[in-house]
C-alpha cells in the first residue's frame, strides 16, 4: 500500500478468538431472552396494506419491550397457503398467521390449526359480542373457535369524482347518485364512458369471480345444496349474471382483457371513471394523488349482497404450543383489534365492531362510506376447494374471462365451469 | 491388484457427505413419491389410507392430466428445434476472434444469467396490450394488436419466444465449446483440397458437430419438458388453462388442493415419459458409430 495506513491483516488467533467470543455472546444472549414470550406471525399482504402492517407493528413493537415479535409476508395466496399448511403439517409453524375466513374449513383445522383458547381472549378483553354475529359463527368449526376476524373486504365501486361529475354523476354533496337495477347501471356506465372516451369501468377480466359471484349473489343464487355435496347451481341466474358481464364488455364499457395490474393502471390513468374490485387499492389510489371516492356496489338485482371475504388471525398448529407464547399472541391478536383504526386506512371494514362505531372510523373518508355493507358480505361456497385463491376461484377464472374476452359465450363458459366444479365435487376431500 | 482396504474406506469417507443428501433429497424422497402414489396423503396431515391403485385409475380418466401433458408436449415441440437450430446458427456467426466475435458471444449469453423472475417481468411488460414493445412495432407496422398472453392460441407461442431468448445461450455455449473443438488442420486440408465455405461447412463442421447435437437435444428436450417457470409466472397456465403445463398440474393437487398422494401418481407417470424419451433420443443419436469423431 503506497500511503502505509491500510490496516494489518488480523492474525488467525486474533480472529479465532473473536469468533469464540462473538459466539459465546450470543449463547448468553439466547439465554437471556428466553424468558421472553415470543410471537412470530405471518401474513400475506404484500401490498399497500402490508406496508401499513409494517407500521401498525413496528408500534407494537414499540409499546412491547417484553415480547420477542417477528412478522414475515409471504407471497399471496397458493404459496402462502402451501407454507403456513407446510408448517402446520410439521407442527413447527409460527404462533399466529392470517387466514382468509372463507379458507377455514378448507385449512383442515383439526390437523392443522389450534383451538382458540377462548379463556384468554375473554382475560384479554375480547368477546363474542364485539362482532357481527354471522362472522363470529364462521369462525367456529365443529363449535370449536379457530379463528378471530380482523376485517372484512368487500367488493367495492370506486369512481374518479372529476370524470362523474363531468358526467353529471354526483349529488349535491359530491358524492355518486346511487343507482339500483340493471338499466340505471348502464345509464351511468354509458355517461362515464362518454366522459373518458374509453372505458367506463376497470375489471379483473382474467379473473371476474368476484364480479360474477356478486351478481349471482344479488340474484339469489344458490350455490351447493343443504347437504353441501351437490351443485345446487341455478342456470338462469348464472346465465343472467354472466350475460350482463359480457354485455359490458361487448358495449366496450369495460375491457375485454385486463389483469389485475391493467385494471389499477387504467382506474389510475383516468381511461376508466369507475373501477369494481374490492376495497384494498385505496392506499394506491390516495399515494397517486386520483380524485376518487367510494361507495357500495350497486344493488343491479333482488337483494343487497357484496362477494368479499374476512382477514383473520388462526393459532397454526404447533407440536408443543408454549402456554406463554400462546398468552402473547393473543394479547397481539387483541391489541390488532383494538387499533384497527389503522388497519381501517387501508381499506379494509374492521371486525371489531367498538372500533366500527368509532368516530375516529366513521370519518375516515373515503374507507367508512361503504360501510353498511358488512352485514351483507357473500362469503365464497363452503367447500374445501373454495376460498380466496383456492382451486374454484381459478375454475371460474379461467371459465368467466372468456365471456369478457368474447372467446366464450356465457353458456360455454357456464357449462365449462359446472363441469370443473362437479370434478371437483366429485374429488375426495383431502381434509 | 486390490487396494489396502484403508485407502478403499477413505475414498468412502470422501463421498460420504454427498452421499447422505444424495440419499436423504434424492433416493429417499423418489421411494416416497411411489409409496404416497397408493395413498391418499394429504399436505393437511390427516390420517392416510391405503387406496392401491386408485389414484392411478383417477389419473387416467383425468382430462386435464392429459390437456396439461398436451400442452408441455407442444411446448416441448414448439421450444426444441428453434432452441437447438438458433444456437447452432449463432455458435457459428460468434466463433471468430476480435471485437465483433466478443461482443456477439456476449450478447448470445447474457439474457441466460437472469432470473426467471426478471425475464418473466420483462417479457410481461414487452407482451402488454396498450403499451408494449410487442405491439408497438406491431401498429406500427400497420398490423392489428394481439393480446399475446390471454389468447389461447397465441399465449404459448409468446412463452416459446421469451424461452428461446432466454435459454438459448447455454446451448449456444456448448456448440461455441465444440467448434473450438474441431481441429485447425481440418479446414487447412481443405482448403487445400480447394474447398468451398459451403462445403466446408455442410461436409467438415456440422459432421463434427453431430455427437454436440445429439447432446444439446437429449438436454433440451429433458429441460423443455420439465417447462413450469415461466407459464407459471407469465401466464398462470392461462388463458383457460391454454398454457397449463403438466408439472402446474402436479402442483396444483399436490400443493393447493393438498393432494399429495395422487400429485405423486402423476409426477411418477410423467417421470416414466422423460426417461423414454431421454432413452430414445440417446439411442437414436449415438446409435450411427461411423460418424465418432
Amino acid at each position: 500500500m503506497p500511503d502505509g495506513s491500510a490496516p494489518s491483516r488480523p492474525r488467525r488467533r486474533a480472529v479465532l478468538g473473536g469468533l469464540l467470543g462473538a459466539g459465546a455472546l450470543t449463547l448468553t444472549g439466547c439465554s437471556a431472552v428466553q424468558s421472553k414470550a415470543r410471537v412470530r406471525e405471518w401474513n400475506l399482504f404484500g401490498g399497500g396494506d402490508g406496508a401499513r402492517l409494517q407500521q401498525i407493528h413496528q408500534q407494537y413493537v414499540a409499546e412491547h419491550p417484553d415480547v420477542r415479535f417477528e412478522a414475515h409476508t409471504l407471497a399471496w395466496g397458493p404459496p402462502f397457503y402451501t407454507k403456513l399448511a407446510m408448517s402446520a403439517a410439521g407442527g413447527r409453524a409460527p404462533e399466529v398467521a392470517t387466514l382468509h375466513l372463507s379458507r377455514l374449513k378448507g385449512f383442515s383445522p383439526t390437523t392443522m390449526l389450534d383451538p382458540i383458547p377462548v379463556d384468554l381472549l375473554n382475560e384479554a378483553g375480547i368477546s363474542e359480542s364485539d362482532f357481527l354475529p354471522e362472522i363470529w359463527q364462521r369462525c367456529h368449526v365443529d363449535g370449536v373457535l379457530y379463528a378471530v376476524p380482523l376485517d372484512q373486504h368487500p367488493f367495492v365501486l370506486y369512481y374518479n369524482t372529476e370524470i362523474c361529475q363531468k358526467a353529471g354523476l354526483l349529488a349535491p354533496d359530491g358524492r355518486l347518485k346511487p343507482v339500483a337495477g340493471v338499466p340505471a347501471f348502464l345509464e351511468m356506465l354509458k355517461a362515464v364512458k362518454e366522459t373518458t372516451g374509453k372505458f367506463a369501468a376497470s375489471v379483473e377480466t382474467t379473473n371476474p369471480w368476484r364480479m360474477w359471484w356478486t351478481l349471482y349473489g344479488q340474484l339469489e343464487g344458490k350455490f351447493l345444496d343443504d347437504s353441501g355435496q351437490r351443485l345446487a347451481l341455478d342456470d338462469d341466474k348464472a346465465l343472467e349474471a354472466l350475460s350482463l358481464m359480457a354485455k359490458l364488455a361487448a358495449d366496450g364499457l369495460t375491457p375485454r382483457s385486463a389483469n389485475y395490474a391493467a385494471l389499477v393502471a387504467q382506474f389510475s390513468n383516468g381511461e376508466a371513471g369507475l373501477s369494481f374490485n374490492g376495497e384494498w387499492e385505496v392506499t394506491t389510489y390516495q399515494t397517486a394523488k386520483l380524485p376518487f371516492s367510494m361507495a357500495p356496489f350497486p344493488v343491479l338485482y333482488d337483494v343487497p349482497k357484496f362477494a368479499g371475504d374476512a382477514h383473520t388471525f388462526v393459532l397454526p398448529h404447533q407440536a408443543n404450543r408454549n402456554r406463554a407464547d400462546t398468552k402473547a399472541t393473543v394479547e397481539y391478536i387483541t391489541w390488532m383489534l383494538k387499533h384497527s383504526t389503522d388497519w381501517a386506512v387501508g381499506g379494509h371494514i374492521p371486525a371489531y365492531q367498538p372500533v366500527v362505531t368509532s368516530q375516529e372510523y366513521v370519518s375516515l373518508k373515503p374507507q367508512a362510506e361503504y360501510r353498511s355493507v358488512a352485514p351483507d358480505v357473500l362469503y365464497d361456497p363452503d367447500a374445501w376447494f373454495s376460498g380466496s385463491g383456492a382451486q374454484l376461484q381459478n375454475e371460474a377464472g379461467a371459465a368467466f374471462s372468456g365471456v369478457f374476452s368474447g372467446q366464450a359465450t356465457p353458456q360455454d363458459a357456464l357449462a365449462q365451469f359446472k363441469a370443473a366444479t362437479q370434478k371437483l365435487l366429485d374429488t375426495p376431500s383431502p381434509v | 491388484m486390490r487396494k489396502p482396504w484403508q485407502e478403499r474406506w477413505a475414498g468412502l469417507f470422501f463421498v460420504g457427505p454427498f452421499l447422505l443428501l444424495f440419499a436423504v433429497f434424492l433416493v429417499w424422497p423418489t421411494i416416497s413419491g411411489l409409496w404416497n402414489s397408493f395413498f391418499n396423503t394429504s399436505l393437511a396431515g390427516v390420517e392416510q389410507e391405503f387406496l392401491g391403485l386408485q389414484n392411478w385409475r383417477e389419473m387416467f380418466s383425468d382430462s386435464a392430466v392429459w390437456s396439461s401433458l398436451k400442452n408441455t408436449l407442444i411446448f416441448t415441440a414448439m421450444s426444441t428445434p428453434p432452441l437447438v437450430i438458433i444456437a447452432l446458427v449463432m455458435a457459428l456467426l460468434a466463433n471468430r476472434t476480435g471485437v465483433l466475435g466478443w461482443l456477439l458471444r456476449f450478447a448470445y449469453f447474457a439474457p441466460f444469467v437472469l432470473p426467471a423472475t426478471v425475464v418473466t417481468l420483462i417479457w410481461v411488460w414487452i407482451y402488454e396490450p396498450g403499451f408494449g414493445l410487442a405491439n408497438g412495432l406491431l401498429t406500427a407496422g400497420g398490423f392489428a394488436e394481439i393480446d399475446w398472453l390471454n389468447t389461447e392460441n397465441r399465449a404459448m407461442l409468446a412463452v416459446v419466444i421469451t424461452t428461446v431468448w432466454w435459454t438459448v445461450g447455454f446451448n449456444f455455449l456448448l456448440y461455441l465449446a465444440a467448434l473450438q473443438g474441431i481441429p485447425e488442420q481440418v479446414y487447412e486440408a481443405a482448403d487445400i483440397d480447394g474447398a468451398s465455405e459451403r462445403q466446408k461447412l455442410f461436409r467438415i463442421t456440422l459432421p463434427l458437430l453431430r455427437r454436440t447435437t445429439g447432446l444439446i437435444a437429449v438436454l433440451q428436450l429433458v429441460a423443455s419438458l420439465k417447462i413450469f417457470d415461466q407459464i407459471y409466472l407469465m401466464t398462470n397456465g392461462g388463458p383457460n388453462y391454454a398454457t397449463r403445463p403438466i408439472i402446474q398440474y402436479i402442483y396444483q393437487n399436490g400443493f393447493t388442493n393438498y393432494r399429495i398422494g395422487y400429485a405423486s401418481a402423476i409426477s411418477y407417470m410423467f417421470f416414466a415419459i422423460i426417461v423414454v424419451v431421454a432413452v430414445l433420443q440417446f439411442k437414436l443419436f449415438s446409435g450411427s458409430k461411423e460418424d465418432s469423431a
